[in-house]
């Protein structure tokens, strides 16, 4: 719903001149923000513009050095969460605020819990209510089931039920639908509006183009902590929008070019792998990359890739099925073999398994060759030609980093991933496994390590790109499997590939594919 | 003896097994209380435990706790029995002096549960090196303080003295060893069942117990529950602290009447271990330390009151020390063999930083 | 001004800056540590019934105690003969906080390592001192191994929290000694438990009355340990499991071995100086063998942050303490246990020191003194795992 340019009624909330500063840096720069009641306004720049930021300062997470909030025409200070709660304002964020041993209904409950006495929780009071709650927007849902069980989309629920709970009148949503399907985030949109039509204030924290245009009566650009712009989508475009975020005229899709695939050097027969807790999270996975060809992985997250991408590296014992690579049958080897072998890997999680935060750069660089000549000599290291490495690598790749010893935990997220891919990309490598490469980086960084991809390939390496984000996907891959509940459902050519047919596959599997509109499925 | 039970005995290797279940059947409940009260202060530290890490702040310093607690008790009724005299009328022998040096004890045990807390939750310590300090200054600060008072010679402020059921019931078989068990104590043994089930009953259907539950696992979502993570946790670990405070006065003030250097004895660490087998809830980790104050309890026996036949020869031939070090072993074989795979809070022992650090 | 001596005055400035941020916070602790300290004497003071109170006794205490410690040649050898097995201890607690692991359990190793010394020393006793001694040490620091391997080798296969499986086999090892020397090692029909002595095997004297081998053995070991970690690929390898274990297998590493070798390594140096004060003090044990050497060494590599370059300093500062303590209660009448105390408080001040900066540092910003984060405060100890 369009709202007229003229304000009459005052607005939800306004914010004036906030600034925040970090240690180095200065995450809002004077930002204001309008938001009137029943509208929905997108808050839209790329990772690191100090989205995240000027909603924590909204939410009282953090404090603002600088700045005027206005709630309802009212100045207020807001000295967290419980005060912006209290005020009517409510979030939910990118990562959930939910505790996945808990039950749906704990969650929603936790911090305002209904009473029987002034001890227990009355949690038949609970439960009726949010069933009653579900139900009003539009969907059932079970107060007992534990959410570490339930689909992500499902997740997302609880939290938008999370903030109903609380009497919300103002919801701030970062980043909603990064880890949902195309049909999710219909489905998502539509309560969003249902939300909007009683007159709810939504902000919606986005840096999807697209997305952005379709959900928003207001567009707020912010790029560097500062606002550059603000928009109504029937005045502006994709384009538009692009350049107002990154600062200059950017190219939305790069070009892949042509492929020329070649033998074939990664093939995987029937393989099943187990997660943590002992399920059979991977259930016969069958697919074969050549050389000089990038497969890309698409599929929501949790649907076993992980495992399979761990266990192709050999972090994680199959518990069936066989690994082939170029003619070799490598199934069960460890990452180190797997490494010798001429497989490199780029894993999701770069601060918990590709780097060592507090060693050097230098370190991070060798740190699965500092056994080999010529970094050691037998059980010594050679700090030298450690030394040396590094620098040329940190060259070639374009870390920026005051210089080799300096710790990896100094560098920014995108120099931080670029000391992995200058360790993976940076010698002969016939099989480069890639999982969620790009994850929570800037486009400079994301455009420089698509690149380096492409050169990989070109030069006849085979490629595995897993990401949960299916642009990228679609932008990079010659070919797309589609991954769901642990087997590959479709595999289909890369540049013809139709987005919403992908989406719909991701979401069913292709069997049981749902009616427009329909009601949402059960977890 | 009974032919049948002569004959499962006899079994080669197996009748050892049954000659031990049956030497347990023999010796064990006679010696309920005891396995109570040495099972008492294990109970507490764990209950301690359960507080601390529930909410997300590993307590290695209970065993300084415990320690300081006994002392401050001991020192307080020392210096009080004197004046305020300590002949009583009351039941268990309270005594004005003993509620005093109780309370003192207790206090003592908040201050210090209030420096880990501080430790850990504002300056963002290491939690198990700030255990660590607080064990060594307690060890030093009692010992220190001990030397110097014990030239006087100083009388006991006295003890809590323990309930005694009529003999009537307490000679029934089984129901008598069971009452005997959790009622022929002092107030403080005598209190840690209810504890362990009130706290099972308030971590599992409380606000206070889903808001703990809550910040053990994911702080953040509690905090932007509306929820203030820091006062919780402050509240929490300084509460369980008086938990291992009640311990440590049990130590000095009940289940004996002075103090000694060093007479936790690596309870506290016990209780740690039982903690764990009870997998962070009050009733397991109750159960857990009962079984170990059984195998201790085991161990004494064996000493004086050795079991009779093949078993009895095996037992003979092993050094009187392997029954001395049988809980601590115990300990060890539980917690490698049982709970290997037990999984704590997801945010045991991490610091909370309130404000987002990243842009 | 010439540009040679401005860049002469600007790395001695330098280098002065880096000294002030390696060594204040330490200097610091210690120096507040001490009037901690002289408080609880002043107040313990109050406790003694027929005492006169004396002001000076604090200064009184901590006289005695220097002269103890450094107040003659004698005193000297003493401090270095106390040094050495909590130099040896502190560089088996801070190998294991390299590795992410807190190994409280230097004490039971260091029980152990005496025990095994004892045990091949006594049966070597009339082999030469060339081939006596190092046998002995070898028993003794493979009995440490052996204690240190056990909990190390239940983490790795089990995860059992090595706090509490350190802690238990301490308790496990005194039952040990004690069934040891009333036992199979003990000297028959002795008024006393005690063993036989390991003559030959005992380590020579090479300075003044006492200053043994041993000495020279913890100095070696210090030049070892630093060379292990920082010149060798096991050396990154335990050093990439105590950063980032996940990063480790990752790397290809393989984590449970390298915890089992770095428990193991952290017992042999414990091993090693329970050996030392068997072999070049006690050269028998007694049943009433005990030692406060686990939680010194903890002290000790905190203080050191676990740097081997830094552990012999930090055991300095506590062997100092230990030597001169003795001296302190006979002049003084200061308990012992004072050192505990002492020892508490610096590594409270050094882990809670940089918070207090911080906040101070918060509150001047505040004002607008200091913009928040201009200077990082270091970090108190390298976290274990």
């Amino acid at each position: 719903m369009a709202q007229p340019p003229d304000v009459i009624v005052a607005p939800a909330i306004e914010m004036r001149g906030i600034t925040k500063r970090y240690p180095g840096v200065v995450a809002n720069d004077r930002i204001d923000l309008l938001v009137r009641p029943g509208e929905i306004h997108a808050l839209l720049g790329e990772n690191g513009a100090g989205k995240t930021t000027l909603m924590n300062v909204l939410y009282g997470l953090a404090t603002p050095d600088e700045g005027q909030i206005l709630l309802n025409g009212e100045p207020v200070r807001i000295n967290g969460p419980a005060d912006a709660i209290s005020r009517g304002i409510d979030m939910v964020h990118q990562h959930f605020m939910l505790v996945p041993v808990l039950t749906v209904a704990e969650n929603i409950l936790l911090g305002l819990e209904p009473m029987a006495g002034p001890i227990f929780i009355d949690r038949s009071a609970a439960r009726r209510r949010i069933i009653e709650l579900g139900r009003q927007f539009g969907f059932e849902i079970d107060p007992d089931a534990r959410v570490g069980s339930l689909s992500v989309g499902w997740q997302q629920r609880v939290e938008i039920l999370k903030a109903l709970y609380r009497n919300t009148r103002i919801l701030v949503l970062d980043e909603p639908t990064a880890v949902l399907t195309p049909q999710e985030t219909q489905e998502i949109f539509a309560v969003l509006r249902n939300l909007a039509a009683e007159g709810h204030s939504i902000i919606f924290i986005s840096h999807k183009l697209y997305e952005v245009l379709e959900i928003a009566d207001r567009i707020t650009v912010i790029r560097r902590g500062r606002v550059v712009g603000e928009r109504l989508p029937a005045e502006t475009n994709e384009e538009d929008l692009a350049e107002l975020m990154v600062g200059r005229g950017v190219e939305l899709t790069i070009d892949r070019g042509t492929s020329h695939p070649g033998d074939v050097v990664l093939r995987v027969d029937a393989l099943r792998v187990k997660d943590d807790r002992g399920n059979e999270v991977v259930r016969g996975v069958s697919l074969e990359i050549r050389a000089g060809e990038i497969l890309g992985i698409a599929g929501v997250a949790g649907n076993g890739q992980d495992e399979l991408v761990e266990a192709l590296y050999g972090l994680r014992r199959p518990s069936g099925g066989s690994v082939t690579l170029r003619d070799a049958p490598v199934t069960g080897w460890s990452p180190r073999g797997m490494n010798e072998a001429g497989v490199g890997y780029v894993p999701a999680d770069r601060q918990r398994f590709g780097l060592v935060l507090p060693f050097a750069v230098a370190d991070n660089i060798v740190l699965t060759s500092y056994y080999r000549a010529p970094f050691a000599k037998g059980l010594l290291r050679n700090d030298e030609a450690i030394e040396r490495a590094a620098v040329r690598s940190i060259g070639e790749f374009d870390v920026r980093t005051g210089s080799a010893d300096a710790a990896v935990r100094t560098l920014s997220g995108g120099n931080q991933q670029k000391v992995v891919v200058a360790r993976e990309f940076g010698r002969d490598t016939s099989l480069l496994i890639l999982d969620q490469p790009t994850r929570g980086l800037d486009v400079g960084s994301i455009e420089f390590i698509h690149r380096q991809v492409i050169a990989k390939r070109d030069a006849g390496a085979a490629v595995l790109l897993v990401s949960a984000e299916l642009d990228e996907v679609l932008e990079m891959a010659d070919r797309i499997a589609v991954m769901y509940r642990g087997v590959i459902v479709a595999v289909m050519d890369g540049r013809t590939a139709d987005k919403n047919d992908v989406g719909i596959l991701m979401a069913t599997g292709g069997q049981n594919r749902p009616e427009a509109g329909a009601a949402i499925m059960a977890p | 003896m009974d032919p049948f039970i002569n004959g499962l005995y006899g079994i080669p290797i197996l009748g050892l097994v049954f000659q031990l279940v049956g030497y347990i059947i023999m010796v064990v409940p006679p010696i309920a209380p005891l396995i109570m009260r040495a099972g008492a202060p294990l109970a507490l530290g764990a209950l301690c435990g359960v507080m601390c890490e529930r909410s997300g702040v590993v307590n290695i310093a209970i065993e300084g706790t415990m320690l300081a607690s006994a002392f401050t008790g001991w020192a307080v009724g020392v210096a009080l029995g004197p004046y305020l005299g300590q002949t009583s009328s009351l039941p268990f022998g309270i005594t004005p002096t003993l509620l005093i040096a109780l309370a003192a004890a207790l206090l003592m045990a908040l201050l210090i549960s209030g420096v880990h807390a501080w430790l850990s939750i504002a300056v963002k310590a290491d939690q198990i090196i700030s255990g660590t300090i607080i064990n060594i200054a307690a060890f030093g600060l009692t010992g220190y303080l001990n030397t110097i008072i014990s030239p006087f010679s100083p009388t006991s402020g006295g003890s809590f003295a323990a309930f005694v059921p009529p003999k009537a019931i307490t000679d029934t078989p089984v129901v008598g060893w069971i009452v005997a068990m959790f009622l022929n104590q002092g107030p403080i043994a005598m209190s840690v069942i209810v504890l362990a089930v009130v706290l099972q009953i308030l971590l599992f259907r409380s606000r206070w117990g889903l808001r703990t539950r809550a910040v053990g696992e994911h702080p953040r979502a509690v905090e932007t529950a509306g929820v203030d993570v820091i006062r919780l946790r402050y509240r929490n670990v300084m509460a369980g602290g008086i938990l291992a405070g009640l311990a440590g006065a049990f130590l000095s003030m009940e289940a004996t009447n002075q103090f000694q250097a060093g007479m936790s004895g690596g309870r506290g660490f016990i209780a740690l271990a039982a903690m764990i087998l009870g997998r962070w809830t009050p009733i397991g980790a109750f159960g857990a330390a009962i079984l170990f104050s059984t195998f201790a309890a085991l161990g004494q026996v064996i000493g004086f009151n050795p079991p009779t036949g093949s078993l009895g020869d095996l037992v003979t031939q092993l050094p009187r020390q392997t029954w001395d070090a049988l809980p601590y072993l115990v300990t060890i074989i539980i917690l490698a063999g049982v709970v290997g795979r037990s999984i704590p809070p997801a945010a045991d022992g991490q610091p909370y930083e309130r404000e987002q650090t990243t842009a | 001004m010439t540009g040679k001596s401005r860049s002469l005055r600007d790395a001695v400035t330098r280098i002065a800056r880096q000294a002030w941020l390696v060594g204040a916070l330490p200097v610091v602790s210690i120096v507040a540590a001490l009037v901690v300290g002289a408080v609880v004497i002043l107040a313990s003071e109050l406790l003694l019934p027929d005492h006169a109170f004396d002001p000076t006794l604090p200064i009184a205490s901590y006289l005695a105690l220097l002269d103890g410690s450094f107040g003659h040649e004698a005193a000297i050898v003493n401090t270095l003969v106390s040094t050495t097995p909590l130099l040896l201890g502190g560089l088996a607690v801070a190998v294991g906080f390299k590795a992410g692991l807190f190994n409280i359990g230097a004490g039971g190793q260091f029980v152990m390592g005496a025990l095994g010394a004892v045990a091949v020393g006594v049966a070597v006793s009339d082999a030469p001192p060339p081939i006596a001694i190092p046998i002995a040490l070898a028993g003794g620091m493979l009995a440490g191994a052996a204690w240190g391997f056990i909990p190390g080798f239940l983490k790795a296969i089990s995860g059992a929290h090595e706090v509490v499986t350190t802690i238990m086999l301490n308790y496990v090892a005194g039952f040990v000694l004690t069934w040891a020397v009333t036992g199979p090692l003990g000297v028959p029909q002795s008024p006393s438990p005690v063993t036989y002595a390991v003559g030959n095997a005992a380590y020579p004297i090479l300075i003044g009355r006492n200053g043994h081998l041993g000495i020279l053995v913890a100095a070696a070991a210090v030049v070892v340990m630093w060379w292990l970690l920082y010149r060798t690929t096991l050396g990154f390898e335990i050093r990439t499991v105590g950063a980032n274990a996940d990063a480790a297998r990752y790397a290809g590493m393989r984590p449970r071995l390298l915890i089992i070798l770095a428990m193991t390594m952290a017992g042999l140096l414990a091993g090693t100086a329970g050996a030392g004060v068997i072999l070049g003090i006690n050269h028998q044990m007694n049943s009433t063998f005990t030692t406060t050497v686990g939680f010194d060494s903890i002290a000790v590599a905190l203080v050191a942050r676990s740097n081997p370059l830094g552990v012999p300093f930090a055991a300095l500062l506590f062997g100092a303490m230990r030597a001169g303590s003795g001296l302190m209660q006979i002049r003084a009448g200061i308990p012992v246990e004072l050192i505990d105390v002492i020892q508490a408080t610096i590594l409270l001040f050094l882990v809670a020191g940089p918070a207090v900066q911080r906040l101070f540092r918060l509150t001047a910003a505040r004002g607008g003194l200091v913009s928040p984060g201009s200077v990082e405060p270091p970090a108190p100890v390298e976290a274990p795992g």
